[in-house]
C-alpha cells in the first residue's frame, strides 16, 4: 500500500449521551498527499468534524470512545501514540484553523504575542519567532504588519482575524492543515479572497490540506478530492470535478440539485401601485451611519431582495420598518400611512399586516412555549382574528400549510430540526394573515438541502396568499430564483436596484460585479474558469 | 416530496403522557427528590397540626430531667431527644417549633422574592429612568447594615412573628431585585423577545409570558438558599432578644438558648441544628429537581432516567 502524508483507515466514533449511544462515524477512511487539498463535505450532524477532531486529539473522553480504526502519519499510528508525543505533533506538524476566528484568539493578548508563543511553545527562540511573525503577517496580507502585531483581536476585521489564523497555524510549517469551516463566517468577497490566501500559501509550502466544509462553492474552489459524508458515514469519495458531474450517490445528487440559483429567473410584475414606499431612512449609532438614506418601493405580492454584506445596513432596515428600533428620518407608508408616525395603537392594528421570519428560529422560538402556544399567541394578542374554540384547528391547519403534522403542536421547540423550526416560525408569521413577511436572513442558517425546501415553501405560500416579502440575505445565489427586484446595499446606501435579469445578467456597479464574481458556483469548472481569468487579469 | 426527509425525525417522537402522570414519573426517577419532597411534607405537617397536639408538653417544665440526655428510652417516647435546661422534651419543642419557624421563614422569603422579582422585572424592561430609581433604592438597602435595621424597627415596632418577617423581608429584596434586572436585561434582547414585540405583543405580556418563565429557575434556586439564611438570621434576631420571644420558640432561638449549654449537652443545639439542615437540604434539593423538571429542554434528563429505572 503506498504511503499517505496523512490517512484516516476505518474510524468509528461513538458518544455515549443519555439519549443512548450515538455513533458519530462509522468506518471513515480518507487520505491527504503532500500539496493535496481534501474537503470532506456534509451538512450540519453529518459526522464531518468528527475525524479530523479524533486526528488533533480534541475528542473528549467520555462521552466519546473510538471503537476502531487508526490514523497513520508519518508511518505511525496517532491513536497508539501518548499524550505528550501528540501534543509534540499537534500544532508543530498538523495544524487546525476553525470558523470563528474571534473566539480562537485569545482577547487580553496582542496578535504577536500569540503567534511568537505557538513557535515558542515547540522550542524557538524568542527573537527568531519575532522574525518569523513579522513575515508570516506580511505574507498572508495584513497591511502594516509590524504595527499589527502589536494590536489586539478585536481591532481586526473578521476577513483579518481569519488570516491571522492562518498565519498563527502556518507558525510551524506545518505537514498537514486542517481547516474547520475556515470561510462560513465570512463575507463572499472575503471568502474568495482567504480562499486564494489558503491556496496561494499551499503552493509555496506544499503542505497537505483538509477542508471540512458544507458549501459546495468552496469544494469547487478549492479542493482537489473531495469525500461526501452524510449521517456518519461516506457516501461519495473522488475527483472534484467526477464527483460533481458524474454523483454516483443518491444523497450526492440530492445535495448538488439543491444548491441556490441554477432555476430560471422569474419575470418580474407588472408595474402597480405600491403598497409600501420607503424615503430616505436615516439610522445612526454614535458616528456610525447604519443607514444613511434608504429608499425603495415595494408592489403588492411582490418579493423584493436585499443583499449586502455584513455592515451594510440591511437588518438594521427590517428592524427598523418593523418598529424594533426607531429611524432618526424618513417615512415608510404602508397604504399612505406612515408607518414611522403611527400612534401606539394604530401600530398595534398594523402588526397583523407586517410580520417577520428571523434568522435563527432556535433563538426566535422561545423555548419553553410548545408549537401550539407559540402559533396561537398571535390569537391572544390579536384576539379579533380568530375564536378561542377554533385555535386548535386553526393551529393544525397552518401546520399542514407549512408541511409539518397537526399532532406536533404539542411539542416544544427543541424537539425539531432546524428546518422544521424555521417552518414552525413561518406557521407563526401566517397566523396573523399578514401582507407583507420580511424575512431577515431566514435560510441563512439552515443546511443547503433545507434552504431549499424553505425557499420552496415560501414561493409557495406567495403564490396562494399573495404575500409581498421583503428578502434579506448576504449570499446572491439564494435570491436569483426567488426575487422579483433585487437591491444591492453597501455600507448603509443602496447600491443598486433592479429586476433579477438586470442584476444578475448586466449588473451596472462595480459593487454588484464584485460580489456576483466572488459568490461560489457548485460547478468546479466553472470556478476554475474564474480562476483563470483572475490570474489574467493580473497579469 | 421534498418535506419527506426533514419530516422523519420529528415524528419518531413518542406520544407523552398527561402532566401529572409525566411529573409523578419525574419525581420517582430522581430519588433524591422523592425524599426531599417528602421531608418537607412532613415538616409542613408537624408545623400545621403539631401545637395543637404537643403545644402544652413543649412547654411543660420539668427540673428534675434538666438537661437530660438523649436516647435514655425509659422517660417515654417524647423524651428520646433529650429535654432542654428547663427539663421541656426536646422532640415536642421541634415540632411545635416548626410552625414558627416556617412561618417566618417562609412568609420573609415569600414576600422578599415577590416584591424584589416584581420590581426587578420593571427596573429591567421599564424606561432607563425608572429603572435606575429602583437600582437606588436596592443600594440604599444593601448599603444599610441588615441588623442594624432590624434592631431600630424591632425596637420601634416591637418584636412579633409578623415584624421579623416584614425586616427580613425588607434586606433582602435587593438579592431578588438585583438577580432579575440582569437576567431581564439579557433575555429582553433575545430574538423571542423581538419576535412577540412583531406579533404587537404589549410590555405586560412579554415581561410574564416570555422573560419570567426564563427567570424563574435561577429565582427558585435562590430563594431556597435564602430559605436557610432567614432560618439563621431569625435565630440571630432571637438571640439578641428583638426576635421571636419565649415562650414562643422557634428552632432559630432553641440553637441560640441551647448555646450556653453547648459544652455540657451539645444536644439542646444539635437537634434544632439537624432540623434547619435537613429542611434546607430538602428544598435545594427540590428545587434542583424543579429547574430540570420544569425546562422543557432538560426534561429528557429525568425522564431517561426513570426509563432506565423501570
Amino acid at each position: 500500500m503506498p504511503d499517505h502524508l496523512l490517512e484516516v483507515r476505518n474510524l468509528s466514533v461513538e458518544f455515549h449521551t443519555a439519549a443512548g449511544v450515538v455513533k458519530a462515524v462509522r468506518n471513515v477512511s480518507w487520505h491527504v498527499d503532500r500539496g493535496e487539498t481534501l474537503a470532506i463535505l456534509g451538512e450540519s450532524g453529518s459526522g464531518k468534524s468528527v475525524s479530523t477532531a479524533a486526528i488533533l486529539d480534541l475528542i473528549d473522553m467520555p462521552p466519546g470512545r473510538i471503537t476502531s480504526g487508526e490514523i497513520r502519519f508519518d508511518g505511525r499510528d496517532l491513536l497508539r501514540l501518548g499524550a505528550a508525543e501528540r501534543r509534540d505533533i499537534n500544532g508543530r506538524r498538523i495544524a487546525m484553523i476553525f470558523q470563528d476566528p474571534l473566539s480562537h484568539l485569545n482577547p487580553v493578548y496582542t496578535v504577536g504575542w500569540q503567534i511568537v508563543e505557538t513557535m515558542t511553545a515547540h522550542g524557538q527562540s524568542r527573537a527568531r519567532a519575532q522574525a518569523e511573525a513579522l513575515r508570516l503577517v506580511t505574507r498572508v496580507g495584513i497591511p502594516d504588519p509590524a504595527a499589527a502585531l502589536r494590536k489586539y483581536p478585536h481591532e481586526f476585521s473578521g476577513g483579518q482575524r481569519q488570516r491571522l489564523m492562518i498565519a498563527m497555524a502556518l507558525a510551524m510549517k506545518p505537514d498537514v492543515l486542517i481547516a474547520d469551516e475556515p470561510t462560513t463566517a465570512l463575507d463572499v468577497t472575503v471568502q474568495a479572497e482567504v480562499l486564494a490566501l489558503l491556496k496561494e500559501l499551499q503552493r509555496e509550502t506544499g503542505m497537505g490540506v483538509v477542508i471540512i466544509t458544507h458549501d459546495l462553492g468552496v469544494v469547487a474552489e478549492i479542493a482537489d478530492r473531495v469525500v461526501v459524508m452524510n449521517s456518519g458515514e461516506i457516501v461519495e469519495a473522488g475527483n472534484t470535478r467526477e464527483v460533481y458531474r458524474s454523483p454516483q450517490h443518491p444523497y450526492t445528487r440530492k445535495l448538488i440539485g439543491a444548491a441556490p440559483g441554477k432555476g430560471d429567473m422569474p419575470e418580474p410584475l407588472p408595474r402597480a401601485e405600491p403598497v409600501l414606499k420607503v424615503r430616505d431612512v436615516v439610522k445612526t449609532y454614535g458616528t456610525f451611519a447604519a443607514l444613511a438614506g434608504v429608499g425603495f418601493d415595494l408592489m403588492p405580492g411582490e418579493t423584493l431582495a436585499v443583499v449586502g454584506e455584513s455592515g451594510s445596513g440591511k437588518s438594521t432596515l427590517a428592524r427598523i420598518l418593523l418598529r424594533l428600533d426607531e429611524p432618526d428620518a424618513g417615512e415608510a407608508l404602508w397604504k399612505g400611512r406612515d408607518l414611522f408616525r403611527l400612534p401606539p395603537a394604530e401600530l398595534f392594528a398594523l402588526r397583523r399586516d407586517l410580520q417577520m421570519v428571523f434568522q435563527d428560529p432556535t433563538q426566535s422560538l422561545n423555548p419553553r412555549m410548545t408549537v401550539f402556544q407559540l402559533i396561537s399567541e398571535a390569537w391572544a394578542i390579536h384576539p379579533e382574528i380568530l375564536p378561542k374554540a377554533r385555535w386548535r384547528a386553526r393551529v393544525a391547519e397552518l401546520l399542514a400549510q407549512v408541511g409539518l403534522k397537526p399532532e406536533h403542536a404539542s411539542r416544544y421547540p427543541h424537539q425539531f430540526s432546524g428546518g422544521q423550526r424555521q417552518r414552525i416560525a413561518i406557521a407563526r408569521a401566517l397566523a396573523l394573515e399578514p401582507e407583507l413577511i420580511i424575512c431577515d436572513e431566514a435560510v441563512s442558517a439552515l443546511d443547503v438541502s433545507v434552504q431549499a425546501q424553505v425557499i420552496e415553501l415560501l414561493t409557495k405560500l406567495r403564490r396562494e396568499m399573495g404575500i409581498a416579502f421583503i428578502f434579506i440575505a448576504h449570499d446572491l445565489p439564494v435570491v436569483r430564483d426567488f426575487a422579483d427586484h433585487v437591491m444591492v446595499m453597501q455600507k448603509g446606501r443602496v447600491v443598486e436596484y433592479g429586476t433579477v435579469r438586470q442584476v444578475f445578467e448586466a449588473p451596472r456597479e462595480p459593487y454588484t460585479q464584485a460580489l456576483l464574481a466572488a459568490g461560489l458556483d457548485p460547478d468546479p469548472e466553472v470556478q476554475a474558469a474564474r480562476r483563470a481569468e483572475r490570474v489574467a487579469i493580473r497579469a | 416530496m421534498s418535506t419527506a426527509p426533514a419530516m422523519t425525525d420529528g415524528t419518531a417522537l413518542p406520544n407523552e403522557p398527561s402532566a401529572p402522570r409525566r411529573f409523578l414519573r419525574m419525581l420517582w426517577a430522581d430519588k433524591f427528590a422523592l425524599a426531599a419532597l417528602l421531608f418537607l411534607l412532613l415538616v409542613v405537617l408537624m408545623a400545621v397540626i403539631g401545637p395543637a397536639l404537643l403545644g402544652e408538653v413543649a412547654q411543660k417544665q420539668n427540673l428534675r430531667g434538666r438537661n437530660a440526655p438523649p436516647f435514655e428510652w425509659d422517660r417515654g417516647w417524647l423524651w428520646w431527644m433529650g429535654a432542654d435546661s428547663l427539663g421541656r422534651p426536646l422532640f415536642a419543642r421541634i415540632i411545635v417549633a416548626a410552625r414558627n419557624t416556617m412561618t417566618v421563614a417562609a412568609g420573609a422569603v415569600l414576600a422578599s422574592a415577590l416584591i424584589g422579582t416584581t420590581l426587578g422585572l420593571i427596573a429591567g424592561y421599564a424606561s432607563r429612568r425608572v429603572g435606575e430609581a429602583i437600582m437606588r433604592l436596592a443600594d440604599v438597602i444593601m448599603s444599610f447594615p441588615s441588623l442594624l435595621l432590624a434592631v431600630i424597627v424591632l425596637y420601634i415596632l416591637g418584636p412579633s412573628v409578623t415584624n421579623v418577617i416584614l425586616v427580613l423581608a425588607i434586606t433582602r429584596i435587593p438579592v431578588y431585585l438585583r438577580t432579575t434586572r440582569a437576567e431581564v436585561l439579557e433575555i429582553r434582547e433575545r430574538m423571542f423577545v423581538s419576535a412577540a414585540r412583531v406579533m404587537g405583543a404589549s410590555s405586560r405580556r412579554i415581561v410574564l409570558r416570555h422573560i419570567l418563565p426564563v427567570v424563574l429557575p435561577t429565582l427558585m434556586t435562590i430563594a431556597t438558599l435564602d430559605f436557610a439564611y432567614v432560618m439563621l438570621a431569625e435565630s440571630a434576631l432571637s438571640f439578641l432578644g428583638i426576635g421571636i420571644q419565649p415562650p414562643e420558640i422557634t428552632w432559630g432561638l432553641m440553637i441560640a438558648q441551647g448555646k450556653e449549654h453547648l459544652t455540657r449537652a451539645w444536644w439542646l443545639s444539635f437537634w434544632p441544628g439537624l432540623a434547619i439542615i435537613l429542611t434546607t437540604l430538602s428544598l435545594n434539593l427540590l428545587s434542583n429537581w424543579m429547574r430540570i423538571a420544569l425546562d422543557p429542554t432538560q426534561r429528557w434528563r429525568l425522564e431517561m432516567r426513570g426509563r432506565t429505572d423501570a
